[in-house]
C-alpha cells in the first residue's frame, strides 16, 4: 500500500531546512529528484568497499565491481522490460543519448534532402543534436505543432511525415507542459512512413510504466538523475538490428575488440559504446533505483502524481492571475507549468525561495516553446512520489504572498 | 510578508520606473536580453557637447530586479562622461540596488549595466572619430 510519509522518510533531503525553522519544499523534481537512501548508501558502499575499474582486473575488487555494473544493467533492462541487455548502453544522460543516436546512427543515414522531424515541444535536448546533424548533412528539420493546450497536432501528422523522412524524434512527456503523448501512435505513423522512431523518455521513465517492446520504439532515452538516481548515468535502448549496424559514438578503452596500429575492430553491445572508464558508482546507484521504483510499482507512483497534479491544477487555477500552460490532469504527468500576471517567473521563484519552496523558473530547456506561447519564460512547479497536498498548499499561499509584495 | 529582496523601493521601481521610454534621435543604443531568464533592457543614450550624458531612456521587461536596476543605474549616469560610464563598476550598481543578491540573480541586476558599457564602447571616442575634424 503506498503511503507517501513512508516513502518521504526514505528521502534524508527531505529532512533537511533550508533555513532555521523553514523545511524544504522541493517542487522541481522534473529538473532532478531527489534520491532515497538506498541509492546513497548503496554507492558509498560501492566506493568504500570494492572501488576498482570494470571489465579489466582479474582480482577480487574488479569482479565485484564488474558484477554490480553489469547487474544493474540487466536491472535497467527488466525495468523497460528490453529483449536483452545488452541493447542497453550506459551514457552519462538523455541528452547525450540522442547525441549518440544523431552522430552514429544520423551521420551513416541522413543524407541532403531528407527529412527529420521533431515536435515544437521538445526539450534542447531532442532539438539542438537534429540541427547539428541537418545542417552538417544539408537534411531538413520539421516539427509538428502542439494545440493551445499543450497536445500534439496530430492531424498534423501525415503531412509531416513523408517518403523523405527517415527519424521522427519526439518527447514521452513534455518537460513544461506535462502533456502525456501518444507514444504509440506517433511510433506506428514514424514506422509506416518508414522512419525510426526515437523516444525522449527523460520524464516518462521517472513517471510512468514503460515497456519498450510493447512501443516498439527504435530508440529509447532517459537519465537517472530524474528517477531516484544520481547524476552521470543515463540510458539509451536501441533495436538490436539498429545498435549493430551503427559504427561507434567515441573511441577509446573498452569498446574496442583487438587495436593495431593500422586500425581497431570494435567490441560487442553494449560496450562497443561505452567507451572509456564508465560511470561506474553511478550505474550502480541506477539499478538500485531502478529496484526502488520497481518496489513502489510503477503504477502506485503514476497514481499518487495524478492525485497531486489533480489537486495543484485546481488549487493553482483559483488563485487570481494564475494561467495554467498544458492539458488536463488526466494527459499529463505530475508538471504545473504557469504564468502570474504582471510577475515575472523569476520573481515569484525568489520569493517562493523565502519560504524553502524550490521551484524552477525560466524556459526549462525549451525556448521554442514558450516563444510560441508568446512568454518569455514560466514558473514551474513539479511533483513525484514524495511530494504531499500540503507541499502544494504551501506552494499556493507562496503565491498569494507573492503577489501582495507585488501588490497585484 | 517581508521579503529580503523585494523591499519597498524595488517593487515601486518596478511599477513606476524612472527613465522609462525611448529617445529619438540618440547618439547611441544598444540592446540586449538574458535568453536564460528572458529578460531584456534597451538603452538610448543622447550626448551633450561635453560628451558627457545629457539623457538616457530605457525600455525593456523582465524580473523586477532586472528593471528596478535599469531605472537606478540610468538615474546615476546623468551628467557622467563618457569615461566614467565605462568605469562605471558592477559593485556600486549592486550598493544601488541595495539588497542581497544570489549568484543567478546578480546577473540580471547587471544586465543594465552591461547594456550601457556596450553601447559606450561601441561609441569612438574623440580622437578616433572618423570625419569630426572634415
Amino acid at each position: 500500500m503506498f503511503d507517501v510519509m513512508t516513502v518521504r522518510a526514505d528521502f534524508p533531503i527531505l529532512e533537511r531546512e533550508t533555513r532555521p525553522g523553514v523545511p524544504l519544499v522541493y517542487l522541481d523534481s522534473a529538473a532532478s529528484s531527489q534520491k532515497p537512501y538506498q541509492v546513497i548508501e548503496a554507492m558509498d558502499d560501492y566506493y568504500r568497499r570494492y572501488h576498482s575499474n570494470v571489465h579489466r582486473g582479474i582480482h577480487e575488487l574488479s569482479e565485484a565491481a564488474t558484477f554490480a555494473y553489469e547487474g544493474a544493467r540487466v536491472r535497467v533492462a527488466r525495468f523497460i522490460n528490453a529483449p536483452e541487455s545488452d541493447q542497453v548502453i550506459y551514457v552519462r544522460n538523455a541528452t547525450e543519448g540522442i547525441n549518440l543516436v544523431a552522430y552514429s546512427w544520423g551521420r551513416s543515414n541522413i543524407g541532403a534532402g531528407d527529412e527529420i522531424l521533431l515536435t515544437e515541444m521538445e526539450h534542447h535536448a531532442n532539438l539542438v543534436p537534429w540541427q547539428i546533424l541537418a545542417e552538417e548533412k544539408g537534411a531538413t528539420i520539421r516539427y509538428l505543432p502542439f494545440n493551445e493546450n499543450g497536445t500534439l497536432d496530430l492531424a498534423a501528422l501525415p503531412a509531416l511525415l513523408t517518403e523523405r523522412t527517415k527519424v521522427f524524434s519526439f518527447t514521452a512527456m513534455s518537460n513544461v507542459f506535462g502533456t502525456v503523448t501518444p507514444l504509440r501512435t506517433l511510433i506506428d505513423a514514424a514506422h509506416s512512413a518508414g522512419a525510426i522512431a526515437v523516444v525522449d523518455a527523460a520524464q516518462c521513465v521517472a513517471h510512468l510504466p514503460v515497456d519498450v517492446q510493447e512501443l516498439n520504439c527504435d530508440f529509447l532515452v532517459f537519465s537517472g538523475h530524474k528517477m531516484c538516481g544520481p547524476t552521470g548515468i543515463g540510458i539509451l535502448y536501441g533495436r538490436r538490428s539498429l545498435l549493430e549496424a551503427m559504427p561507434p559514438f567515441l573511441g577509446g578503452g573498452d569498446m574496442i575488440r583487438r587495436v593495431t596500429l593500422e586500425g581497431s575492430s570494435w567490441n560487442d553491445l553494449p560496450w562497443k559504446f561505452e567507451a572509456g572508464t564508465p560511470s561506474i558508482a553511478d550505474a550502480i546507484g541506477l539499478g538500485v533505483a531502478v529496484d526502488y521504483l520497481t518496489g513502489l510499482g510503477m503504477e502506485a507512483v503514476h497514481e499518487h502524481e495524478q492525485f497531486i497534479v489533480n489537486y495543484a491544477l485546481e488549487a493553482l487555477s483559483e488563485v487570481e492571475g494564475v494561467r495554467l500552460l498544458g492539458p488536463p490532469a488526466t494527459q499529463r504527468g505530475g508538471v504545473a507549468a504557469f504564468t502570474l500576471s504582471g510577475i515575472h517567473p523569476h520573481d515569484i521563484a525568489q520569493i517562493l525561495d523565502e519560504e524553502g519552496i524550490a521551484i524552477r523558473a525560466g524556459h526549462h530547456c525549451a525556448m521554442p516553446l514558450h516563444q510560441k506561447l508568446q512568454i518569455p519564460a514560466s514558473a514551474r512547479a513539479s511533483f513525484y512520489m514524495y511530494t504531499t497536498i500540503e507541499e502544494v498548499d504551501k506552494l499556493v499561499e507562496g503565491l498569494a504572498r507573492t503577489k501582495r509584495i507585488f501588490r497585484t | 510578508m517581508s521579503s529580503d529582496l523585494y523591499r519597498e523601493q524595488i517593487i515601486d521601481l518596478y511599477e513606476n520606473p524612472l527613465n522609462f521610454g525611448e529617445l529619438d534621435p540618440c547618439d547611441f543604443s544598444y540592446e540586449e536580453d538574458n535568453p536564460l531568464c528572458g529578460d531584456v533592457v534597451r538603452l538610448d543614450v543622447r550626448l551633450d557637447s561635453n560628451r558627457r550624458i545629457a539623457d538616457v531612456r530605457w525600455r525593456g521587461e523582465g524580473c523586477a530586479i532586472s528593471q528596478a536596476s535599469a531605472s537606478l543605474l540610468t538615474e546615476e549616469i546623468k551628467g557622467m562622461t563618457l569615461e566614467e560610464v565605462k568605469a562605471f563598476s558592477k559593485e556600486r550598481l549592486l550598493e544601488l540596488i541595495g539588497v542581497p543578491l544570489s549568484m543567478a540573480r546578480v546577473k540580471c541586476a547587471l544586465l543594465s549595466l552591461k547594456v550601457l558599457k556596450a553601447g559606450a564602447y561601441g561609441i569612438p571616442s574623440p580622437g578616433e572619430m572618423r570625419g569630426e575634424d572634415d
